[in-house]
């Protein structure tokens, strides 16, 4: 139920490059999760609110309050590229 | 003290040994870092040096602490400052947080110095631990099979006497399962008791960290110091009430709830539960032997055993999660681009692309099974699908909440068998997820729920452990470790065996 | 052919002006060096989690409060998913379809909605000269990254982008009040984006809209949607159909070009943040939104309206040019036996007509006081109007208190009836050819004749009072 196309326009929105032998299997395996997942879709779920908590919780805000930052070194630390003059993190250009 | 008394103790027995000056913190510390340093299971991803930083303080401190130094192995997607956190990806092969998880650096403050990261399924996503990017954990009772997943490492380590105890996370099963699998204790709190900060994301709405070890008091001890409201995590809670250590020795009163739906039909001839396509979920026969035979032994000690309890919506918890999960994943895992940290592709990439990076990035530093679930979560909530499987997910989550809730007001616990059957073959269900996930069939439901659920080994099928899962209402773990606790001793289970 | 109407939208991103950013507890920054204001949380580095700031919930209820909008009781935050640099997590935490405040109009725009979110940090895109190993580079700075924003969304009620940008300044006169934030465009904190479509001149149906991004001045926000209302109207009238797109103006060429390609049409995949709870306004919350309103410009203009019987050109004046608000009532409260609109006329025409665009009458020499007492003997006839307008001059250069420059220059209105009679007795005698022009119907001639009294009194003389003497003598 879930063709080429639709694997590739998934892919796409997920940023994540298949190589071709990858395109086929997951086209089968999503068909066979999702025919097994879609069961859900026979059950009487008239009026049944969705759960995106289990527990209520209370007093979730943050005071306006703030707190130390990271030095700047901690923060580039582990990045795969940075700046020439240090201060940020390099991408490709998105207006390349 | 020789290398094997000390390993022969239990964690909260060795905590006291330490206290009353009987051990010290180090030789203990040492006793389990040799033998982690010579795993053959490839438990670990990360190990303490000598002499090294443990988070905890010295030594000598360590005895006033109520953990009194009993070193902690922590499953590798909890963040620790300066430490490989990799969650068992290779996207962040290397990665080292400036950060320590609140529920690490709680038990650290406690006196649990950390011994070593554990080997974990990618991201969590695993019932096998086959799918780590760094390679497969082997399970101490026969090592041509899986401890489980996706804590894995966490479980292997603890049942081959590499760890005294560790912390693992269960999203679906995560720490039931595996523990099942290593015959040790497994226990997935309250969702909201402890703090997920500093947990590398799975799903948001189901992540919960716990204990993993070798029984149930060490379990206690080690959730007591876990839990509690964090500021930096918006759905942590605090328990109505703290952790006690358990000391309940029958089960007198105590209704203990056997749905049909999660444990094969209660004699009725079915061998199995059913799936909602009428699927098996494949409860093995010695699996669901030695669950009767617990179950026999409960009503000895008192209990008494509720038949008729039923969960109509179980059989479809695992076609919600199978949903959610993902979803919240491909969401979650969206941060792993290439820009701040971890993998950034290069080779074959124009570096000039931005969307090629991504994309390579992507490809390259992800396993099969996250870039499936990646897939399965997108798809699930893009646009013109998501009423259609995000949205009635949830509605079914609120069904199988409703029928729980509706079970607690018959028994105070449900019992079910924690996985379908027993440890299995490295590479037997590699190639059919579908396969693979029925190993969540019973630990799902009540990941859904929010509950708490213990998993306790309760014997052994052709020399494999065999896990027993207690499930109760939320913020019932003190009542559950005390019911896990008087089953545990009556079952007397002898785990010596993997640490030999 | 007939006649097309600008359906237009606009779009705000407001920066609220909080201590910490929305989700964690960096401070906000004002251009420290790049990346010295984050943490793990705006990073988006693993296993970092949001937690809501209080004041930024506070911050967005004033807004909802104000602009009339109904509070949601629970709100919940979504994410918004898709992949950019500035976008650490590769989501947006936004608000979807339970948003923090829903309806609600200011002036005459309504508002359909008001949401809380997370602002991108900024992206620099290195030119020409900054290339780096022969390929295009931008850097990021997440210093911005996780400011709070309110985005306040509108019906499609404006038709014009003059109407668009006056409507703007009016929201951003109403922004600054409530102290909500700095709603300065250059600096980023206010930022607007429009959605225009065509229709024909009394058509009930909305034409195809696009979309065009952040506008960062109010000039060229009334260019960029001139620009794009000519751009569509080109293409209608040639028998095209507009697109739907999201477009970028360049405020240089004055071009109008497609920001995103139609491959990538978004598809955000909005789902409820699991990492947040819902957010509850209790009793508490909503007491103290509401004792943090201030009256707004439109409940002000309502008021003068009502309550003073201001014309609604003086009451749209003084509510919405604050300065002037406050100073009519200052000089309102000085108890001069003065109307009301006759205070007003001389505030809003006569002291801002002399001091100009843009200059503040709360620093000038001239008092509310003043301003007040002069109308007042202006009211009495005590002086004409011509006199008081020579006070005001000399009070706004100066200072001082209008009755005694009255006295010192000798401004006083002539109190003796018999002796402006003989003055513009005078006045006819000296201009024969104009009286015998009146006379005979002219009635235009009668400004030399009028010119030559006031004159003579130095202004003091009342006008009617000499245009019917005129008469009187002439016999007309
Ligand atoms: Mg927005
Ligand atoms: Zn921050």
């Amino acid at each position: 139920m879930i063709d080429r196309e639709q694997v590739l326009h998934v892919a796409r929105l997920a940023r994540l490059r298949l190589d071709e032998e990858e395109i086929e299997p997951l086209a089968r395996e999503l068909s066979a999760i999702l025919d097994h997942v879609a069961h859900i879709g026979e059950l009487d779920l008239d009026g049944v609110a969705p759960t995106s908590h289990v527990v209520e919780i209370e007093d979730a805000l943050r005071a306006d309050e703030p707190h130390e930052c990271l030095p700047r070194a901690v923060a580039l630390a582990q990045a795969p590229a940075v700046s020439p003059d240090g201060k940020g993190f390099a991408v490709p250009s998105p207006q390349a | 003290m020789s290398s094997a008394d000390i390993i022969a103790l239990s964690a909260a027995e060795a905590a006291h040994q330490i206290a009353t000056g009987a051990l010290s913190a180090n030789d203990l510390f040492e006793a389990y870092r040799a033998r982690a340093q010579a795993d053959d299971l490839n438990c670990f991803t990360w190990l303490a040096s000598a002499g090294g930083e443990t988070g905890a303080g010295a030594a000598e401190d360590l005895r006033e602490r109520p953990l009194a130094g009993v070193p902690l192995a922590v499953k590798d997607l909890f963040c620790t400052a300066g430490i490989p956190s990799q969650s068992g990806s290779k996207i962040l092969a290397g990665y080292e947080p400036p950060y320590t998880a609140t529920a690490v650096a709680r038990l650290q403050t406690a006196g649990a110095p950390l011994l070593g990261k554990t080997n974990q399924d990618e991201f969590a996503m695993g019932s096998s631990n086959e799918n780590s990017a760094f390679g497969p954990v082997l399970n101490p009772w026969d090592r041509e099979r899986v401890p489980g997943g996706s804590s894995g490492g966490s479980a292997a380590a603890v049942a081959a006497g590499l760890a005294p105890w560790a912390l693992g996370t269960d999203t679906g099963g995560s720490i039931r399962q595996p523990a099942a699998l290593c015959g040790i204790v497994g226990l997935k709190p309250t969702y909201g008791a402890v703090s997920r900060y500093g947990m590398i994301a799975f799903a948001s709405s189901l992540d919960q960290a716990g204990p993993l070890t070798r029984d149930v008091t060490d379990a206690a001890l080690l959730l007591k110091h876990m839990v509690g409201r964090d500021p930096r995590d918006a759905t942590s809670l605090r328990l109505p009430t703290e952790i006690e250590l358990p000391g309940r020795e029958d089960l007198k009163g105590v209704r203990l709830g056997v749905p049909a739906e999660l444990t094969g039909g209660s004699g009725e001839g079915d061998a199995g539960g059913r799936g909602a396509d009428g699927r098996e979920a494949g409860i093995e026969p010695g699996v669901l032997d030695a669950f009767r035979a617990a179950l026999g032994l409960a009503a000895d000690l008192g209990a008494e055993i509720v038949e008729t309890v039923s969960l109509p919506h179980a059989p479809h918890a695992l076609s919600a999660y199978y949903v959610l999960a993902p979803a919240e994943a491909s969401s979650n895992l969206a941060r792993f681009d290439g820009v701040r940290y971890g993998l950034r592709a290069r080779e074959g990439a124009t570096e000039s692309d931005l969307l090629e990076m991504y994309e390579r990035t992507r490809h390259d530093g992800f396993g099969p099974e996250v870039k499936r679930r990646i897939m399965l979560g997108t798809y699930a909530l893009s646009a013109g699908y998501y009423d259609a499987y995000y949205g009635r997910a949830q509605r079914v989550r609120t069904r199988i909440a409703e029928d729980f809730a509706g079970a607690f007001a018959e028994v105070d616990f449900i019992v079910t068998p924690t996985a379908p059957t027993v440890a299995f073959e490295l590479g037997s269900k590699t190639d059919d997820p579908l396969a693979m996930y029925m190993n969540d069939y019973c630990t799902v439901p009540m990941s859904l729920a929010g509950i708490p659920a213990i998993s306790i080994p309760c014997g052994l099928s052709d020399g494999l452990p065999i896990g027993l899962q207690l499930a109760g209402p939320a913020f019932s773990e003190n009542e559950l470790l005390d019911a896990a606790y008087a089953l545990e001793s009556a079952l007397g289970f002898d785990g010596s065996l993997a640490r030999a | 052919m007939s006649e097309l109407e600008p359906v237009i939208g606009l779009e705000i991103h407001v920066q609220l002006k909080t201590r910490t950013k929305m989700f964690c507890g960096c401070e906000l920054s004002f251009g420290e060096p790049p990346n010295t204001r984050t943490c793990p949380v705006c990073l988006g580095l693993p296993g970092a989690l949001p937690v809501a700031n209080a004041q930024a919930i506070h911050l967005g209820l004033v807004i909802g409060l104000a602009l009339g909008s109904t509070l949601a009781p629970r709100s919940v935050f979504h994410r918004k998913n898709y992949f950019y640099p500035d976008l650490p997590k590769g989501y947006q935490i936004s608000q979807y379809d339970e948003p923090l405040c829903g309806g609600g109009s200011l002036g005459e725009v309504r508002i359909h909605r008001v949401h809380l979110e997370e602002d991108a940090a900024k992206l620099t895109h290195v030119g020409e000269s900054g290339r780096i190993h022969g390929s295009h580079e931008s850097v990021v700075d997440f210093n911005r990254g996780g400011t709070p924003l309110a985005e306040i969304v509108t019906e499609p009620d404006l038709r014009s982008a003059e109407q668009a940008s006056e409507w703007l300044k009016l929201l951003r006169t109403t922004l600054r009040q409530l102290g909500v934030s700095d709603v300065n465009m250059e600096e980023g904190s206010l930022r607007c984006d429009a959605n225009i479509s065509l229709r024909p001149t009394g058509s009930q149906e909305l034409g195809t809209k696009t979309e065009l991004k952040n506008m960062n001045s109010f000039r060229f926000i009334e260019r960029g949607i001139d620009a794009e209302i000519a751009r569509q109207e080109r293409i209608l009238n040639d028998g095209g159909q507009v697109e739907q797109e999201t477009l970028h103006y360049d405020p240089n060429s004055g071009a109008i070009t497609s920001l995103r390609s139609k491959e990538e049409a978004h598809d955000y995949r909005y789902f409820p943040e699991p990492d947040l709870v819902p957010v509850r306004i209790d009793e508490q919350m909503l007491a103290r939104a509401q004792g943090a309103l201030v009256e707004l410009p439109a409940a002000r203009a309502e008021r003068f309206e009502r309550e003073l019987g201001l014309s609604a050109d003086s009451a749209r004046m003084l509510a919405f040019r604050a300065e002037f608000g406050g100073f009519f009532e200052a000089a309102l409260s000085a108890q001069v036996d003065v109307a009301s609109q006759v205070l007003a006329n001389w505030v809003t025409v006569e002291l801002a007509g002399r001091l100009g665009d843009g200059v503040d009458p709360t620093g000038a020499h001239v008092t509310p006081r003043a301003i007040a007492e002069l109308a007042g003997m202006v009211s009495a006839k005590q002086i004409s109007v011509g006199a008081a307008r020579q006070v005001l001059d000399k009070l706004i250069a100066e200072g001082g208190d209008p009755a005694e420059i009255v006295q010192a220059e000798g401004l006083q209105s002539l109190g003796d009836p018999d002796e402006l009679a003989d003055i513009v007795a005078a006045a006819l005698a000296a201009n024969p050819d104009a009286a015998t022009r009146v006379r005979e119907g002219n009635a235009k001639a009668i400004g030399p004749i009028v010119g030559h009294v006031m004159r003579e009194t130095k202004g003091r003389a009342d006008g009617g009072e000499v245009t019917r003497l005129v008469h009187e003598q002439l016999g007309v």
